[in-house]
C-alpha cells in the first residue's frame, strides 16, 4: 500500500478523499442543503449498504470464477448455470429439512461435485482451447438453463431466513434528528449484514489460504508456470480439479445467498454470468482482492444508480466496466 | 520486353474464363437459388429463406471478424439491432411521436452509418483485449445496449420498441410479399458473400489474416494492427447493419427482446456451427438454425414433448457440433471428404497412385 502512494501520490489523494467524504456521510448529522440536495439520509445510507452487501454477493460468485480462470485459464461460462441450480437445490434442502444453514453445504457439495464432472469431462479435454471452452460452456449454460426452466418453471423462489435472522437490526449510524433533539438510528435487515460478513470472511480465508498456506503455494505456481510445476512432480491436475470444485461450489453457495437476498428465477444465471465477468474485468483477472474491489464498485454502483437515475441503473455499470477498460486494459488489480 | 511478350499471352490464353473457374456446384445452387420461388411456398420463401439469409448476413458479420481477425464479437447483433433502430426512428414506424418519417433514402444510409460509427467505438474498445476478454466485453458492451434501449423511452420507445416499420414502396412493389422480400434479401446476402470472399483476398483481408496470425511480426512489418483490427470491425458493420435492417422489415417491427443476449449468443451459435473458415459458413448455420427454430416445435411434440424445450434441442445441437466438430459444418464436411479419399487398405490419404 505504501508502495502504491508512492507512485500514485494523485490517485491515492483521490481515493483518500473520497474516502473521508463517503466516512462523513456515513457519520455526520447532515445538514439541510445536502439532504435538499440528493434527498435523505436514510435513502443514501441504505443505497450505500445494499451495494456494500450486494458486492459481497457477487464477490461470492465473481471469485469463483475468476479463481478457476486465474490458475486454468478456463473460460467457464456455465458459472451463471451452477448460481442458480445451486440456489434450487438450496431452496429445496431449506424448504425439506428447515435448517436454512444446512441450504449452504448442500448447494456448495452438489455443485462442487458437478463442478468436478465439467473439469472431468469438459475442461482436461480441450485445455488451453479458449474459444473452443466459451462456445461449450455457453452451450452448456442453454442446455441447463432449458433443463431449469423444464423442471422448476419461470416461477420466482424466495428462500426464507431463519427466525434469528429475519428482521432488521439497529444500528449506530444517524439517519435523521428528531425535533425533540434524539437521534433516529437506521435499521437495516440483519440478514444482509451477516451475509456481507460471511462473505468478508470467505474472503479473507480464500486469501490466506492462497498466500499463506501449502496449497495456495501450488496453485500460485500453477498460475505462473503449470509446466515446470507438474514438472517437479505435484499431480497438477487433482489441484485443478479440487480448485475448480471449490469455485463451483462457491457459484451453488452464492445461489442460496441470492435466493435469500432477492429470489431465484430464469434468467438470473444469465444476470449473475454477467455480473461477475464485468467485476471480474473491472478488477483483473485472476486476482482475489481485485475481485472484492470490482465487486464492491459495480454493487455499490448498481444500488446508487437504481435509487439516483433509476432508468439507467444497468447502464452506469456497464459504464464503469467501459471506463476501467479505457484506461487501465487488464483490470484494477490485474498484472499486465 | 519483346521476349516476354509471348510467354505472357500464353499464360493468359491457357487460363480459363471467370464462368469456367467457378465449379459446377456453385452453378447449381446459384440458378437453384434464383428459381426457388417457383419451387417453395411463400411461407417457406418468407419464414425461411428470408429469416436464414438475414441472419447469415448478421453472422457474416462475426464470420469475417472471427474467421479472418480472430476476434469473436458477440456484440454483431447489437450492430444490427442500431441499424434496424435508426431506420425505425428516421424512417416511418407507427410510432408516430418519435418516428421522424424521412424518406428511405435518408434513413438507411443514416442508420448504416450510425450502425457503422457504433461498431467502430465498440471495435476500438474491445481491441483492447485479446481472445476470450474479447468475447466477455462485447458480450457485456452487447447487455449494456440491450438495457439501455429497453430502459429509454424517449428515442428507442423502451420496453415495446417500435412496430409497423415498413419497407418503402419502391417500383411499385410491396417488398414485404414473399417473393420479392425473398429476391431483396438473396441480392444482399449474395453480394455480401461475395464481398467478403473478395475482401479476403485483397490487401486488407490478407493483413487483417496476418494479424490474426502474428501480430507482433505485422507490427514489425510496419502495419498499423490495432487500425487493421478497428477497420474489421467498421468493415464488418456494414453486413450486419444490413441484415439487421431486412430483419426489422420482415418481422415490422424492432424492440429490445431482438437484441437481448439471447439472440446475440444465437448469431456466434449460427456462426460457430455454419463454420468460420469460409463465408458460406454463416449462411449454412443460419439455414440450419432457422429449419431448427421452425420445425422444432413439431419435432418435439411428435416425440411426445412440449414445444416449448426447442432451446433444448438448439443447445444440445449446437453443443454436439461444438464438442466434435470445432469448425462447424464446415469441418464436419472437411471430414467426410477427407475420409472419402483416404485409402480403406493402406488408411492413408491420397489412395492408390
Amino acid at each position: 500500500m505504501r508502495r502504491f502512494a508512492s507512485r500514485h501520490p494523485w490517485w491515492s489523494a483521490i481515493i483518500v478523499v473520497v474516502a473521508f467524504i463517503l466516512l462523513w456521510m456515513m457519520f455526520a448529522v447532515w445538514p439541510e442543503w445536502l439532504s435538499d440536495l440528493i434527498g435523505s439520509k436514510k435513502l443514501f445510507l441504505n443505497a450505500l449498504f445494499n451495494g456494500i452487501t450486494l458486492g459481497g454477493l457477487y464477490f461470492l460468485v465473481a471469485s469463483g470464477f475468476t479463481l478457476i480462470f486465474g490458475l486454468m485459464r478456463n473460460v467457464n461460462l456455465a458459472h451463471g448455470s451452477l448460481y442458480l441450480l445451486g440456489g434450487y437445490v438450496g431452496y429445496f434442502v431449506a424448504s425439506w429439512t428447515g435448517y436454512w444453514l444446512l441450504a449452504f453445504p448442500a448447494a456448495f457439495i452438489v455443485m462442487a461435485l458437478l463442478g468436478l464432472l465439467f473439469q472431468y469431462f469438459v475442461f482436461r479435454r480441450m485445455e488451453g482451447e479458449d474459444l473452443r471452452q466459451t462456445l461449450v460452456t455457453i452451450g452448456i449454460s442453454i442446455v441447463v438453463a432449458d433443463l431449469m426452466l423444464w423442471s422448476f418453471g419461470g416461477d420466482f423462489y424466495n428462500i426464507n431466513p431463519p427466525e434469528w435472522l429475519s428482521g432488521p437490526m439497529d444500528t449506530f449510524f444517524i439517519t435523521a434528528v428528531k425535533s425533540s433533539g434524539d437521534y433516529v438510528f437506521l435499521r437495516y435487515p440483519m440478514v444482509r449484514v451477516v451475509i456481507f460478513a460471511a462473505s468478508v470472511v470467505i474472503g479473507l480465508a480464500m486469501w490466506i489460504a492462497l498466500n499463506r498456506t501449502r496449497i495456495g503455494m501450488l496453485i500460485r505456481a500453477g498460475v505462473d508456470d503449470r509446466d515446470m510445476l507438474s514438472a517437479t512432480g505435484v499431480r497438477i491436475q487433482l489441484v485443478f480439479l479440487g480448485v475448480f470444485a471449490f469455485g463451483a461450489g462457491l457459484a451453488g453457495a452464492a445461489g442460496v445467498v441470492g435466493g435469500t437476498f432477492q429470489s431465484l428465477a430464469p434468467g438470473e444465471d444469465t444476470r449473475f454470468l454477467l455480473a461477475s465477468l464485468v467485476v471480474v474485468i473491472v478488477g483483473g483477472m485472476g486476482s482475489i482482492p481485485g475481485t472484492a474491489i470490482g465487486a464492491l464498485l459495480v454493487g455499490v454502483a448498481e444500488q446508487f444508480g437504481s435509487v439516483y437515475f433509476p432508468t439507467y441503473a444497468v447502464v452506469l455499470t456497464f459504464l464503469i466496466m467501459v471506463a476501467v477498460l479505457a484506461f487501465r486494459p487488464q483490470g484494477i488489480m490485474g498484472r499486465s | 520486353m519483346a521476349l516476354f511478350e509471348p510467354h505472357n499471352i500464353s499464360r493468359i490464353d491457357r487460363s480459363p474464363g471467370w464462368i469456367e473457374r467457378i465449379p459446377g456446384p456453385y452453378w447449381a445452387l446459384a440458378i437453384l437459388l434464383l428459381i426457388m420461388p417457383s419451387l417453395a411456398s411463400d411461407f417457406v420463401l418468407f419464414q425461411i429463406f428470408g429469416w436464414s439469409f438475414i441472419l447469415g448476413m448478421i453472422a457474416l458479420s462475426l464470420m469475417f471478424l472471427a474467421g479472418y481477425g480472430g476476434m469473436v464479437s458477440v456484440a454483431q447483433m447489437s450492430v444490427a439491432g442500431i441499424a434496424g433502430y435508426m431506420v425505425a426512428i428516421f424512417g416511418e414506424s407507427a410510432i408516430d411521436q418519435i418516428s421522424m418519417g424521412w424518406p428511405w433514402f435518408v434513413a438507411i444510409p443514416l442508420g448504416i452509418l450510425i450502425a457503422a460509427i457504433l461498431a467502430t467505438c465498440v471495435g476500438w474498445l474491445a481491441v483492447r483485449t485479446e481472445g476470450i476478454y474479447t468475447i466477455m466485453i462485447t458480450l457485456a458492451i452487447a447487455a449494456a445496449f440491450f438495457y439501455f434501449c429497453r430502459q429509454n423511452y424517449t428515442v428507442f420507445n423502451g420496453f415495446s420498441g417500435f412496430n409497423g416499420v415498413l419497407p418503402p414502396e419502391l417500383f411499385g412493389v410491396d417488398w414485404r410479399t414473399a417473393v420479392p422480400f425473398y429476391y431483396l434479401c438473396l441480392f444482399w446476402a449474395a453480394l455480401y458473400f461475395l464481398v467478403v470472399l473478395y475482401v479476403s483476398r485483397s490487401p486488407f483481408g490478407l493483413a487483417l489474416q496476418g494479424v490474426r496470425d502474428n501480430p507482433r511480426r505485422m507490427a514489425a512489418l510496419g502495419y498499423n494492427v490495432t487500425a487493421h483490427r478497428v477497420a474489421a470491425y467498421t468493415a464488418a458493420s456494414i453486413p450486419a447493419a444490413t441484415g439487421g435492417i431486412l430483419l426489422t422489415w420482415q418481422s415490422a417491427q424492432i424492440s429490445p427482446g431482438t437484441i437481448s443476449i439471447g439472440p446475440a449468443i444465437d448469431i456466434l451459435v449460427v456462426a460457430i456451427v455454419g463454420g468460420l473458415r469460409h463465408p458460406i459458413g454463416p449462411f449454412i448455420g443460419a439455414f440450419v438454425y432457422v429449419l431448427l427454430k421452425t420445425f422444432a416445435v413439431d419435432f418435439l411434440t411428435s416425440l411426445g414433448l412440449s414445444g416449448e424445450r426447442f432451446q433444448l434441442i438448439i443447445g444440445l445441437g449446437f453443443l454436439v457440433i461444438v464438442f466434435w466438430s470445432p469448425d462447424g459444418v464446415l469441418g464436419l464436411w472437411e471430414k467426410f471428404r477427407n475420409w472419402q479419399k483416404r485409402d480403406p487398405l493402406r488408411g492413408q490419404e491420397g489412395g492408390i497412385e
